[in-house]
Formats: structure tokens, C-alpha cells, sequence
């Protein structure tokens, strides 16, 4: 397999995440762990434009970079602004659960299809087929993913649209947003 | 051995990304920081997806279309697999979702008692239990 020029974007993408995710790890204010999120998402924002997935780049910087960081800005605003340090104990039991789970997927690793080929059960299998069938079924939409999301599996986006219902309703209920600070001025 | 491993480089660093998700969201008793090693921990996974359906020399899975009724099919043009992109785009907006809930978790814990770190939280607990005689 000769590769592709996008496989630079790749090792020096790769590079900046483990560097956001080391720093993330090390920090202990919180202000700067909830900005370098963001960053990260940002970063792989733009990997997953580099690897032609250009709305799941455009969703994760809207969503991931965006509206995930103002989530977390918020609820560092209500809480607190500093973590604690914690006990040696808690990172060696850590470290001893990454690394068991890490050599659990590195076993797997022989299974993963090749990266970059086009002859894999991943991506010669049912993809494949709906780029065919999008050309045959739906001339009116250019973008397979699109035709894809809201037509071949439109039950999965309405189960998504009700989780998405659920957590609003869940957020409102437990923030008590209708009455329960009314309730206490009065 | 080798082979395989440079065949499989970028699912090796992804592994490790994923670790330092999980090792952030052990490692730390703060539950806005455990939050955010969730969020890693998930955007490193949508990477490991993404990557799977990446086709060397291929164009994002977009028809040409001369005007905008007509999409047509180029067969001897490589696209990447649309599939993963379905599937994680659906996973980032539940994620956020999940991640709303979390942090109106957090925040209630907050009004509750007055800490996020979970040693305090516990400790709250049990002065409590030892106040009712439990």
C-alpha cells in the first residue's frame, strides 16, 4: 500500500492530540482543562476533514468545539474553578486500568482492517452499496451521508432526536428552569 | 509483525488517545474534569471510527452532479465510506446530549453539598449516616 499525502496531516495531527490530552491530564485548573477540550476537539475537527469525513468535521467543530465548551465553561462557572490534588494510590490504580484496557485493544489490533484500503470488509461491504443505490435512488442529493442519515436510516436520526428531547427535558427538570427559584423568593 | 503494526499505526495512537481519556477520568476526583475525560475518551473513538472508513486516494463520499438533479456515480473514482461518517455524526450530537446531563448533575451536587470532588462528597455521606445512626 503506497499511502496518501494526507498521511502527514495524520502524524502531526496525532502529534498535537496526545500533547492537548498529556496537558489535560496534568493540569489542575479548570478554566484552562475545559479550554484545551475545545482545542482538541478543534484538532480533530480537522483530522476528520483530512480524512474526507467533511460533516462529521463540520458537526464536530460546531458541536464538539462549540457548544460542548460553552456547556463546560458554564458548569466550571457554577462549581468551582480549581480540582484538587489527588492521592498517588488513585494514579497507579489508574494507570493499572488503562494499561489493561490498552493491552486489551492493542490484542485486537491484528483484526483492525488495513488502514487506507479500499478492499476491506469495512469499506467494500454495505458503504459501498449505498453510494451505489444514492446514485440510482436519490439523484437530488450529491451528499451520500446526507441521503444516507435522513433516508436509509432515518430511524436511526428520530431515535437521536429523542435522545436529544430526553436530555433537554432531564437538563430542565434537574436545573429546575420552570419555578423552584420563584418558588424561594416569594 | 512489523508490517502489520505500520499497517495499523494511526489505530495504535488512537488507542493510546483513548487511554488518555479514561486515565484523565480516573485519575482525578473533580467531576467537571471527569466530564472532560469522558469527552475525550468519545472523540477518540469517533477518530477510530473515522479512520476505518478513510480510502487512500479516495474523495469525500459527494456525486458529481452536473446540475443539481442529476448525481451521478464516477466508476473509476475512489470515495471513502460513508457509513462511519453516519454513525459518528449521530454519536456527536448524543454525546452532547449525555454531556448536558452530566454536567446538571454536577451542578445539582453543587447546590447539594457545596463541593465536586468525590472524596468530600463521600465523606458529607457518611458524617451524615453517623449523624442518623445508621
Amino acid at each position: 500500500m503506497m499511502g496518501d499525502l494526507t498521511q502527514y496531516f495524520d502524524y502531526v495531527l496525532m502529534a498535537m492530540l496526545l500533547a492537548v490530552g498529556v496537558a489535560v491530564i496534568r493540569l489542575r485548573n479548570l478554566f484552562a482543562i475545559v479550554m484545551l477540550t475545545g482545542v482538541y476537539s478543534l484538532l480533530s475537527a480537522a483530522w476528520f476533514t483530512s480524512l474526507d469525513a467533511l460533516d462529521v468535521g463540520f458537526t464536530e467543530a460546531a458541536v464538539g468545539a462549540g457548544i460542548s465548551t460553552v456547556l463546560l465553561l458554564a458548569a466550571m462557572l457554577l462549581t468551582s474553578r480549581e480540582c484538587d490534588k489527588v492521592s498517588v494510590s488513585r494514579h497507579w490504580a489508574a494507570l493499572a486500568v488503562c494499561v489493561a484496557a490498552g493491552a486489551v485493544l492493542l490484542y485486537a489490533l491484528p483484526d483492525m482492517p488495513v488502514y487506507g484500503s479500499p478492499d476491506t470488509p469495512v469499506n467494500a461491504g454495505v458503504g459501498m452499496e449505498y453510494m451505489d443505490r444514492t446514485a440510482d435512488d436519490l439523484k437530488k442529493i450529491p451528499n451520500v451521508v446526507t441521503a444516507v442519515l435522513g433516508s436509509y436510516r432515518g430511524f436511526d436520526t428520530m431515535g437521536e432526536v429523542f435522545v436529544v428531547f430526553a436530555a433537554g427535558v432531564g437538563v430542565a427538570l434537574l436545573m429546575g428552569l420552570s419555578g423552584r427559584r420563584r418558588e424561594e423568593d416569594e | 509483525m512489523l508490517e502489520m503494526l505500520s499497517e495499523r499505526f494511526v489505530y495504535v495512537v488512537i488507542i493510546v488517545l483513548m487511554m488518555t481519556g479514561l486515565y484523565a477520568l480516573i485519575a482525578t476526583g473533580n467531576l467537571v474534569k471527569r466530564m472532560v475525560g469522558l469527552t475525550i475518551f468519545q472523540t477518540s473513538v469517533f477518530l477510530l471510527y473515522i479512520t476505518m472508513g478513510k480510502v487512500f486516494g479516495g474523495v469525500p463520499p459527494i456525486l458529481d452532479y452536473k446540475d443539481l438533479s442529476n448525481g451521478t456515480l464516477d466508476p473509476n473514482q475512489l470515495y471513502s465510506n460513508p457509513l462511519p461518517h453516519v454513525l459518528i455524526l449521530t454519536a456527536i450530537v448524543v454525546g452532547v446530549a449525555t454531556l448536558a446531563m452530566g454536567l446538571a448533575l454536577v451542578v445539582r451536587i453543587r447546590e447539594a453539598y457545596g463541593t465536586i470532588e468525590d472524596d468530600a462528597i463521600s465523606e458529607a455521606d457518611y458524617s451524615l449516616e453517623l449523624e442518623k445512626g445508621v
